[in-house]
This record gives structure tokens, sequence and C-alpha cells, in this order.
């Protein structure tokens, strides 16, 4: 394997690559979060458990066994089929595509092949140029395969041990058309579906392995893709498989990006190939074994009927998706714009948001969309880790002015700092209470010797002459630094509209 | 629970497994040992498929038809010999040796069901469960004089049939008499919604041997080339007697038979090619060597555990589903397959049963079929049902050279009683 490998020839000719567009279609896979197996009755809840502790006749290819459709899996590809805009085929079948691998129960797998569940579909994002339409080509139903274990690492292992629990979880395939122009692009379109497969209650992104993505990529001349580029040369292009997260997905195509640029400033020729990404490292490398370029042998699977289920999917009423949702976040609430797209980019926050925006939606709208999702990702911490009661306690803090906006992040990471430790945490009050953050009340008028405020604010004008006299030399900027040094001796307590009006107070009868 | 005790001779070789004592209970069949082709699973029990590549495998569940027998306080005394996953038609290709005829010992029992229906005609069992994918429960019935019969395509559960090829076989009954291929019917046909292709449709019949007026159409195709005229005689014979008996006989055609071994053998062998991807040594039979990297292994596997007829269908059906040939030929097989399908309807607007031989010859002479092509070839009376999905029974019909001959009756779809009446009604009519 090779990093630069996937070149098929020189060219002398010298490219012009100033008009060059990147062009990204994606095929993802999901893994529907029904309680059963997709083809039996074992349970999917398979995570937390031994090997091969899920299974039955069916998930293990037994002789003899037989497959039967899960109607609720049906169910739930023809809800992301409706909500992708997607045509329910009328007939739709499934069919066996057969290979050989250790993990593969039967030999074959179950999928669908020339008649998928639906096509022609799309979903609409906020792409690099605002608002646009990645076109869906199709949404098929199929099982997992099982899962290889390789003790000791997949390079120094003696044997690889067999999980079939995974064996016959459903998953759902998304392919869309080659629409998306950037490393970017391809990662907000997969935030979008996650948000709309998780509206639709239909996926969990949060369990391990539930989402993996093969993308295609390639650089062409501006235009190529439309019908009067047809004409001119195909640069070639790379199918880059089996990328198992969302970051990794705008990671392994950015790499991707710049290697092909690379390879065409070079004048090399890129030939169609199979990369496979390094996720450790964050690269993509050709994989040139036989087994991609195998042939599958589809033909409809003879133990199943096909599917006629227009009628299903027309009974199916979709919950609100997150552009609705957003839109009413707008009216009802009035976030702004931003707000209401980041706070309806994720189904748990969306519904973390609306436990608490009664309280004041705008400041709720700014406490959850620019603070708590920052903290979170900082520690690499979910949502649904906090307790919407404790934010809420938190925000009714602030907005009643016990704490400061400066002291109330603070508590917050306290807060977020005890939870990734140990699961649990105080509450606000008493973490206000403990790091002695409540507002400092003013106890007398401007000056009086037992004023918090002002005896700080006394102290820090003797400590900083120099910004004293710049301040009496005109030098606005000299009260500002006097105000944050106040606020730095009161550890953010104080209430800078306080802090203004003391520093103001004896700053002027010194003047 | 009162147990059957069963130590049987077996002269022919019918059985790959035997079961000194069987359990029983009250119902239908209680007391009755029945004899169960190896490739239905027996929970407990090995179940081969007469085939190495199964060796020291014992299924942990019962088929469908299993359990429905032993609820019927049947006794399952053992596992039938047959060609290695059904694939034969005189039941040589078997990793346990061939079955012998009991009728002439030095000729095969027909297969793939040899073993059953050797066991019957030898009165070691009264009757046995067999499949049938192109005539596997037909043939034998008809080579070792006994009834068999292949029911409509979804009217008995598939669930633990280890499967040959999923769109043409079905699980069947065969017996001695018609009224106990009936009987069993009634036990088979209970419904079961683990198998997806089949139908609630129970079997609820006392066979009624009544053919006034029944219209029987005769395809010229079924005595044309290749049937032996002595063994056309005999059924001709036979379905004289029907119609003394009050029926009327219609000759007709069928032009789709000209394509049917071929849509036959390329969907059986293209099924098969994935079906039996799945034994390689990773999850049961003998283990895989884990010393080796793990497509050597399978290969291993797989060369040393099927037998050469196996081999060959697997390369056929791969050959026929790889990309560029699959348009050629899996799916013209399909379209031929639907011709024949399409064919048997229009026939049925106009006739009640089609009848004709069941196998154009007798009993071949064990090892007389070498070349594949020609064994091919003798299955050709009996795919046509199994490519349409129609029910079709064999009856005995006499003798040619002193060796049996089946009457072959086919029906329209889930009419299975009534090709058992006319099977009936000639069963009574000799016995007469």
């Amino acid at each position: 394997m090779t990093e630069t490998a996937g070149t098929t020839g020189q060219e002398n000719r010298v490219m012009d690559f100033s008009d060059d567009e990147v062009i990204i279609g994606l095929e993802i896979h999901c893994q529907l979060d029904t309680l059963t197996k997709l083809f039996c009755g074992c349970s999917t809840d398979y995570r937390d458990d031994g090997p091969n502790t899920h299974v039955c006749p069916i998930c293990l290819g037994l002789p003899g066994s037989l497959p039967r459709v899960n109607r609720k899996a049906i169910e739930y590809a023809l809800r992301v089929a409706k909500a992708l805009n997607c045509t329910i085929i009328e007939e739709s079948e499934f069919a066996r595509k057969n290979y050989f691998y250790p993990d593969l129960n039967k030999g074959f797998q179950i999928t669908q092949y020339d008649r998928p569940l639906a096509v022609r579909g799309y979903l609409d994002i906020e792409g690099d140029d605002g608002e646009k339409r990645v076109r869906i080509t199709r949404v098929h139903v199929e099982e997992d395969p099982g899962r290889l274990v390789h003790k000791g690492g997949a390079d120094r292992a003696k044997y690889t041990l067999v999980d079939y629990n995974r064996a016959g979880i459903p998953l759902i395939e998304i392919v869309t058309e080659p629409d998306i122009r950037s490393p970017k692009e391809a990662r907000k379109f997969l935030n979008k579906l996650r948000a709309t497969l998780e509206y639709l209650g239909v996926f969990d992104s949060e369990k391990e392995g539930s989402l993996r993505v093969d993308a295609n990529i390639s650089i062409q001349p501006k235009g190529w893709f439309t019908r009067e580029g047809k004409g001119k040369a195909d640069r070639g292009r790379a199918e880059v498989k089996n990328i198992s997260s969302y970051k990794g997905v705008e990671k392994a195509l950015t790499f991707e990006v710049t290697r092909q640029k690379n390879a065409l400033r070079r004048g090399q020729r890129l030939g169609t190939e199979t990369r496979h990404f390094v996720e450790t490292r964050g690269i993509t490398t050709s994989s040139r074994s036989k087994e991609m370029e195998q042939d599958y042998r589809y033909f409809p699977e003879p133990d199943l009927r096909p599917l006629q289920v227009c009628s299903w999917a027309e009974e199916i009423v979709l919950p609100e998706l997150p552009d609705a949702r957003r839109a009413r976040f707008l009216t009802q609430y009035g976030c702004s714009p931003i707000h209401a797209r980041t706070l309806t980019g994720d189904l748990r926050v969306a519904e973390f948001y609306e436990h608490i925006a009664t309280i004041d939606p705008v400041l709720a709208a700014t406490w959850v969309a620019d603070t708590l999702l920052g903290e979170l990702n900082y520690r690499d911490m979910g949502v649904s880790r906090v307790s919407p009661e404790s934010f809420r306690e938190l925000i009714v803090l602030v907005k009643e002015g016990s704490v400061t906006d400066k002291g109330g992040v603070e508590v917050l990471r306290s807060l977020l700092d005890q939870i990734k430790e140990s699961g649990s945490c105080e509450t606000p009050g008493e973490c206000v209470g403990r790091l002695g953050l409540r507002v400092l009340e003013r106890t007398g008028e401007t000056g009086a010797d037992d004023d918090p405020v002002a005896k700080a604010a006394r102290e820090v004008i003797a400590e900083q002459p120099q910004a004293v006299a710049d301040f009496h030399a005109g030098k606005k900027e000299a009260f500002n630094f006097l105000v944050g040094q106040v606020m730095k001796k009161t550890r953010g307590r104080a209430k800078p509209a306080d802090v203004n009006q003391v520093l103001s107070g004896i700053l002027g009868k010194e003047g | 629970m009162p147990t059957l005790t069963f130590s049987p001779k077996d002269r022919y070789n019918a059985f790959i497994t035997t079961l000194n004592e069987a359990g029983t209970g009250p119902g239908k069949l209680s007391g009755i040992g029945i004899a169960v082709k190896d490739n239905i699973s027996t929970s407990g029990i090995p179940t081969t498929c007469a085939s190495r590549i199964l060796e020291g495998y014992i299924p942990p569940f019962d088929a469908h038809v299993v359990t429905l027998l032993k609820k019927a306080g049947a006794g399952i005394v053992g596992k039938t010999n047959m060609d290695e996953f059904g694939m034969g038609t005189t039941t040589e290709n078997s990793a346990f040796g061939p079955t012998k005829n009991p009728a002439d010992p030095s000729r095969v029992p027909g297969g793939s069901s040899g073993g059953s229906a050797a066991a019957i005609a030898a009165g070691m069992v009264r009757m046995a469960l067999g499949t049938d994918t192109g005539g596997s429960i037909r043939c034998p019935a008809a080579f070792c004089g006994i009834v068999g019969h292949k029911p409509t395509y979804g009217r008995v559960s598939r669930y633990g049939l280890i499967a040959y090829a999923n769109s043409l076989e079905q699980i069947g009954p065969m017996a001695r008499t018609v009224s106990d291929i009936s009987l069993l019917m009634e036990i088979l046909t209970a419904y079961d919604p683990r198998d997806s292709t089949s139908i609630n449709c129970p079997y609820a019949h006392t066979p009624d041997p009544d053919v006034h007026g029944l219209k029987i159409g005769v395809p010229e195709e079924y005595f044309g080339e290749g049937v032996d005229p002595r063994v056309a005689s005999v059924v001709w014979e036979g379905i004289s007697l029907l119609e003394r008996k009050g029926a009327e006989i219609i000759t007709c055609r069928m032009p789709s038979m000209a394509y049917a071994l071929a849509a036959y053998y390329v969907t059986c062998t293209s099924e098969a090619s994935s079906n039996l991807a799945r034994f390689d040594g990773v999850r049961y039979g003998h283990p895989a060597d884990t010393k080796l990297q793990w497509h050597e292994s399978f290969q291993d596997r797989r060369r040393n555990g099927f037998g050469t007829e196996v081999k060959r269908r697997i390369m056929l059906g791969t050959f026929a589903l790889s990309s560029g040939y699959y348009g050629k030929y899996y799916a013209k097989a399909q379209a031929a397959r639907q011709q024949v399908r399409t064919d048997f309807l229009r026939l049925f607007r106009s006739v009640d049963v089609i009848a004709g031989p069941t196998m154009p010859t007798v009993a071949f002479r064990l090892g007389e079929k070498t070349d594949p092509l020609s064994m091919y070839l003798s299955d050709i009376l009996t795919v046509p049902a199994n490519l349409a999905g129609i029910p079709a029974i064999s009856v005995p019909c006499g003798t040619s050279e002193g060796l049996p001959v089946g009457l072959q009756i086919m029906g329209p779809h889930f009419r299975d009683e009534r090709v058992i009446d006319v099977a009936y009604a000639y069963e009574l009519g000799v016995a007469r």
C-alpha cells in the first residue's frame, strides 16, 4: 500500500487547474435503531454484551434457516425515504450479494440491488454558497455482516475471532448524486442527514459503529459534470471506503483533495481506484486487494417475497424535521438565525433547549448554542450527559443576577468537569456557593467603606498609578483596563455596571 | 411417552442414520415410524445432506415439518440417503454410498430422495418425507413403485430444509398408498410464518375417486422424443383406465417444454452456488484449518468437503450469475420459466389436470449414467412442475421390463387435493 498510488501515467501537456471543481458523492450506511434484527427476533442491543450472545439459527446462517423481514425496519426505512423526498418503488425486492468472508454468515449478504426501496430524492443543506440541494439517488435496506476481532491488533494477531452479534442488524444505504463540492460541504450534508434521521426516531448516532460512509471524490474542470461539460476528459476518481466517523469523512476528503491536486499538478493521470481511510493517521491509502474488484453475482433473494409497501409509506406521518423546527424557533422563541440553526442541528440539543427556553428564550439560546455546546465539545461530551433541570437553574441564577455571565461560565465548567469525572454533579446553587461566585451586592453608597466593589476599586486605583494617570490624560482604554482589574480582583463577582459606576465615581472625585 | 423400536436390516443402504428408538405420541400419526430425508433438519440428530462437508453437524432445531410430524404422534426413525444436497437423479452421488432399488438391487432407486423411496419400497417404513426440486420425490417414487407427491410451491414450509434451489423445491410426502399421502398432507400443510414464501392453505381433504367428467390433458411432449415407447405405452394404459372411469382425455401441446430443462438447470445451479457458499468451516461442520489464511482454509474445506457433482453445479451456477453472463443465462432462464408457467395456466383453462409419464425410462442400472448431461435429460418430464410451482404426484401404474413405471398427474396451483383424487381413482381402479 502506498499513499501516492493510483496514478496510471504521465501527462506531458500543461494543464490549467485554476478553474477546478471538487466533485463528491457519498454512500452512507446507517444502522436502523430497531429493537430486533432485520430477519430474526434477536435483540439489537448487543454492544455491552459478550460475543455471539445475540444470535440464533437465522442470523448465524445455519443451514435450513430462513429470513423473515422485520416490518419495523421497513417502516423506518420508509420514513427515511419519505423525509428525503424519495419516490417509493411500487415493487422492490431483496437480492443476494455473493462473496466470501469469515464475518459473512451465509456466504452472501441480503441487500437490495436493481429494485431498491426508494429512488430520486433530495436533502437541502446549508452549502458552501448558501442553501443547496443534494440529490439522493437511492435508499435501500440491507443486513449488517458480523465483525472480526483480531486479538492483539490486526497486524500482530495470530488468529482472528468472529462475533456475529452484529450480523443481521438492519442498515439503510443512502446514495447521493455527485452534488457535493467540498469536504466541508460533505460534513454539513452528513450533519443534516444525521439530524434528520434522529428526528425521525430511526437512528442513534451515539451508538458506536452506527454510521459508515464510502465517499467518491474527483477533481474535474468546472462544469465537467454538467451536460455541456460531458465531452471533457474524465480525470479519474477515488472511492474512499468505510469511513466510520463524521469528522473522518471531512478529514479523508480533505486529504484526497490535496493528494489528487498534487498528482494532477505533477501531470499524473489518476485512474479509478479504491482507497482506504487510516483514521489514526488522517490519510488514505490505496487498497488493491482482489476483494474490492470482485463480481458479486447479484440475483433476487428467492427466500423473500418482493416488497409492495407504497401503502405503508402513505400511512406514515413524518414528525417535525430540522428545517421546520428551525423556522419555528425563529418565530416562537425569537432566536437569531444562527442560533436557530445550531439548536435544531441535533435533536437532543433542540429538545434540551426547548426544556429551558421558557425562562428567557433568547438568553437560553445564547447559553445553549454558544456556551454549553462549546464547553461540551471541548470535553468531548454529548448534551445528553447534562440534566436540563440543572442547566435551567443555572440560567435562572444568571437571569436574576445572582451570578454574572462570567461566573456562570465558571460554574458550568465546574459542573461539566464533575459530570465527566463521576457522572453526576452538585446543583448550580451549591457550586456558586462553593466557588464563592455569588454576585457582590453593593452595601452602601458609592465609595462607602464597607462596599466590597468600592473597596476593590480603591485597591486597584492604588496599585495602578500609571493607568490612572493615562485615564486622566484622556485615554479611554485605561478606564476599561481598570474595570478589568476590578473584575479580576472580585473574581468576576461584581456586576460590570456596578464597577463602572464605582470607578467613574472615585476617579471623577479625584479628577 | 411411548417409544417405537426400529432396528431394520438396511440391505439397500436406504438410511444414513437410523434411530433404534423413537418417541411417539397421540395424534393422527400416532405410533407410525417415519423416515426423513437427510436434508431436513432434525434437532439433535445429525443432518448431512449426504455430504462430507456437513460431517459432525447436529442441527439445534427441528424443521417445521419435523415439528409437525412429532406433534401428530409420529416417531422419526431415521434419516434417509440421497444425492448430495439433492443434486442427482439416482442417489449415487452420496458420500455414504449409493442406495439400491428394492425392486431390482442392480438398479438405482432414482433420486434424489432415493433413500426415502427405497425404505418404503422395502417395507422398512410406512411413509417418509422427501424433497423435490426437479423431480426428486416423483422420480424415486416412480423407479421404486411407490407414491410420491410434490406439493404446490408454498404449501409446505421449507423452514429447516437445507436449501438446494429455494425457488423450486418443496418438501413432500412419500408412501405406499395415496391415502397415506393424503394423510401426511393434512399434517404437513400447517402454516408456518417463518417461511415467507409459504402460504396459509391447509389441506383438509379425504380422497374422492370420482373422475366423472374430469378433463385430463395429455401433452404430446410427454410422449415425444427420449421417452421409452414401452414406458409410454404403460402410461397410456394407465390414462385409458381413467378414461374408462369417466374422465375425458384431451391431447394438448406444451411448446415451452423445449426450454424447460435449460431453464431449470440454470436456475437451480445459480441458487445452489449461493446457498452452498455458507459451508466454509467457520460455524459448523468440520472446522476450518486456522493455520491457513482464511481464503485458503475455505478453499481447502470446500475442495475436500463437496462431491464432484456438487462442485460441478456450484461452478455452473457461479458462471451463470457472473457479470456479463447474467442476462444471457439467469435472466433468460427466468423468462423461459415464465413461459412454462404461462403454458400451464393456459392448459388449465381447458383441462382439470395434466397426465403423462413421471420418468422417460425405468430405473437405470447402477453406474449406468456416467455422463452428467444424459442424467440431466432424464429430468425433462418432472422439472416443468417445479418451474411453474404446481402440484404433481407420481403413482405406480404397472411395469415395463419388470420394473415399476410411474404415472404423473399435475394440477393447478393449490389444487393438490384434485391431483391426489385422480391418483386415488387410479389406485382404486387398478386394485379392482
